[in-house]
């Protein structure tokens, strides 16, 4: 306790010296808090979007079907095992059918997704409802980036052209019915959504599916040699990657922030030790053991930490609160970044974050303190209170 | 008795052309008159995208439907390169990367150098009286000549085009025009043949203008600078080792 006295006492007298030190530490802690905190949010907020616009709890897939390999999607369509239409019709499961084909937009030819969902699914927030009543052309439903890069607008016609499972060639237009606006652009860009049946008709394969969403998270043991589930984590598995290699790029910032801060605190350490050495030599003469003495120069150096940890809160909360009621906007552009991400970030700063990043710096600055405090130990005391240099 | 039979002859002769031909004769007729063992040519390809056209030469050797050794000769950016057809197979060699792949699967169906033909158009060997059920629909005049019109509809399912029409020259006996429909009816791609020149005994359209329907610009045009009909050639062009 008394070397806590006497730490905050020292520093406190080292007066402006002190304050630079605790507050480029503050920002430190700023820092490290509310980047991890908007990593954190953008990460929870995409794998929400994700479950309500995309992956639902969890998917079966088609045993031949990867998403990242165009060669194989148009082979991987099954007949939709009999246990699951239970739960179709009670709106437990959305099957979806995927095929290649080309658009035609103004005369330019685009290579497609073309993916068919029941009209009546409520599984994922599609505006597949908006698919439903009579129409001269196939109804469709497209996403905003989409349309934007396209030009359409709803109720324009679009030429679509397509193969069925022989190979054949078949085209004919499609009415776009509705643009629905969405954070997750793997639902979105260059894709077609039409009414399921219309498609497994299309292409001659009834009762098929490439993939089935599921809203439960938990794998239901449905016996199919063709299905295979895929939990969440695995369907949100670019996201968590993407997001770490994010994380690791931000870092990059605060590291250099917190070893500007640690290195302010080590030079003051060496001046201290070497300015205040008759004041150690007395300590020493007075009874203090030399190893009190490191402590005592060591809890005065980590002390910087806590005093940033007091004056990082002071414009630390109301800044980090003000972003977590309000989010941070995100510029233009952000929506072609292939990732789920919303115009407004809102940050999470969790207990764990903020306390794992104060003992964190608390470490640093400890271990910074207590690297020329060590010289203490090698110190003659009378020397020492000679003002001889060591 | 002599006179009697010139006399019948000449009566059967009247009735015989009096009679139009069936579409199965007519098909039969035009694939005598273009088929060859084998052929060389130059030629050029002229592709007219919406931003401009791009004009392409190159030589080719051909010999039945199976086999295709096809070298480009300009421009400078696609002088070497290379494609080799055997059977139902397509390699190509580009000199840029020095490299040889074969295009198969879904690469067949992308456009060939940015022309209004994909791969899967030059591939397509089978007889059209193999995969097609072809009717005479009735004559029709295209550009100043005298057209049979003959409808083909797909009797197998693996074919890429359900439907074609095609517009025959009555007296030369070969295509002018002819047009592929999809499934459901929508007319695809659109091809006119002209120039048609005598060479070597036989009419052959020199001039090809290829167009999707579906897409802008004004489509390709394949233009035959120079043909040879059954020459001798080498069996090495047709292997992988004559594209490096």
């Amino acid at each position: 306790m008394l070397a806590i006295k006497l730490a905050i006492r020292n520093l406190l007298g080292a007066g402006l010296r002190t304050w630079l030190n605790v507050f480029v530490l503050s920002l430190s802690y700023v820092m490290i808090i509310y980047m991890n905190g908007m990593l954190d949010g953008w990460n929870s907020q995409a794998k929400s979007d994700m479950r309500v616009w995309e992956t639902g709890g969890s998917q079966y897939w088609h045993t031949e079907y990867d998403p990242f390999d165009a060669f194989t999607i148009e082979d991987s369509h099954a007949n939709i095992p009999v246990d699951f239409n239970k739960g179709i019709a009670a709106g437990d499961f959305a099957p979806v059918l995927i095929t290649t084909a080309s658009i035609f937009p103004e005369g330019r030819v685009q290579s497609v997704l073309l993916k068919g969902i029941s009209i009546n699914q409520n599984v994922v927030q599609l505006p597949s409802t908006s698919m439903l009543g009579e129409w001269d052309d196939i109804p469709a439903i497209i996403g905003k980036r989409m349309a934007e890069k396209n030009k359409l607008k709803k109720g324009d016609l679009l030429t679509i052209r397509w193969r069925d499972v022989d190979g054949t060639f078949d085209a004919r237009d499609v009415v776009i019915t509705e643009i629905f606006s969405c954070n997750v652009p793997s639902i979105d860009a260059g894709q077609v959504w039409i009414p399921l049946n219309t498609l497994q008709e299309m292409m001659q394969v009834a009762n098929e599916a490439t993939i089935i969403i599921s809203s439960s998270e938990d794998d239901l043991d449905i016996l199919s040699a063709e299905f295979v589930y895929k939990n969440f984590e695995f369907l949100t598995e670019e996201v968590t990657k993407i997001i770490q290699a994010k994380s690791v790029g931000t870092s990059i910032f605060y590291v250099i922030l917190l070893l500007l801060a640690m290195l302010a605190i080590f030079d003051t350490q060496v001046l201290s030790i070497f300015r205040r050495q008759r004041e150690i030599g007395t300590q020493i003469a007075l009874g203090m053991t030399r190893g009190q003495v490191v402590r005592l120069f060591t809890i005065e150096g980590a002390m910087h930490a806590v005093l940033a940890a007091g004056l990082g809160a002071i414009y630390g909360i109301p800044l980090l609160l003000s972003q977590a009621k309000n989010g941070i906007p995100m510029p233009e552009g952000t929506e072609d970044f292939g990732m789920a991400i919303s115009d407004t970030i809102i940050p999470e700063y969790s207990i764990g974050l903020i306390v794992g990043t104060i003992i964190a710096v608390l470490l640093a600055a400890t271990i910074v303190s207590y690297i020329p405090a060590r010289k203490i130990s090698k110190m003659k005391p009378t020397d020492a209170i000679r003002g001889k240099v060591q | 008795m002599k006179t009697i039979m010139i006399i019948g002859g000449l009566l059967i002769c009247t009735l015989g052309f009096a009679q139009e031909p069936t579409a199965k004769q007519i098909l039969d007729q035009i694939d005598q008159n273009m088929s060859s063992e084998n052929r060389v040519y130059t030629s050029q390809m002229i592709v007219h995208a919406a931003r401009g056209s791009r004009t392409m030469e190159m030589k080719s050797w051909t010999a039945g439907d199976n086999q295709s050794y096809t070298e480009y000769l300009a421009p400078a950016r696609e002088k070497g390169t290379k494609m080799l057809k055997l059977e139902d197979k397509l390699w190509f060699y580009s000199p840029s990367t020095d490299r040889i792949i074969q295009i198969s699967g879904h690469m067949l169906r992308q456009s060939v150098m940015g022309s209004d033909l994909s791969y899967e158009d030059m591939m397509e060997d089978r007889k059209l009286q193999d995969v097609y059920d072809a009717e005479l629909k009735g004559n029709e005049e295209f550009q100043g000549v005298d057209c049979y019109v003959i409808e083909l509809t797909a009797k197998v399912s693996d074919v890429t085009y359900h439907g074609r029409k095609q517009w025959i020259d009555k007296s030369k006996l070969i295509p002018l025009k002819e047009e592929l429909y999809a499934k459901g009816g929508k007319l695809l791609k659109r091809t006119v043949l002209s120039d048609v020149k005598k060479i070597e005994g036989r009419w052959f359209p020199t001039k090809i203008h290829y167009k999707d329907m579906l897409k802008r610009g004004d489509g390709t045009e394949f233009i035959i600078t120079d043909i040879q009909f059954d020459v001798n050639i080498p069996d090495h062009i047709f292997t992988k080792a004559s594209l490096r």
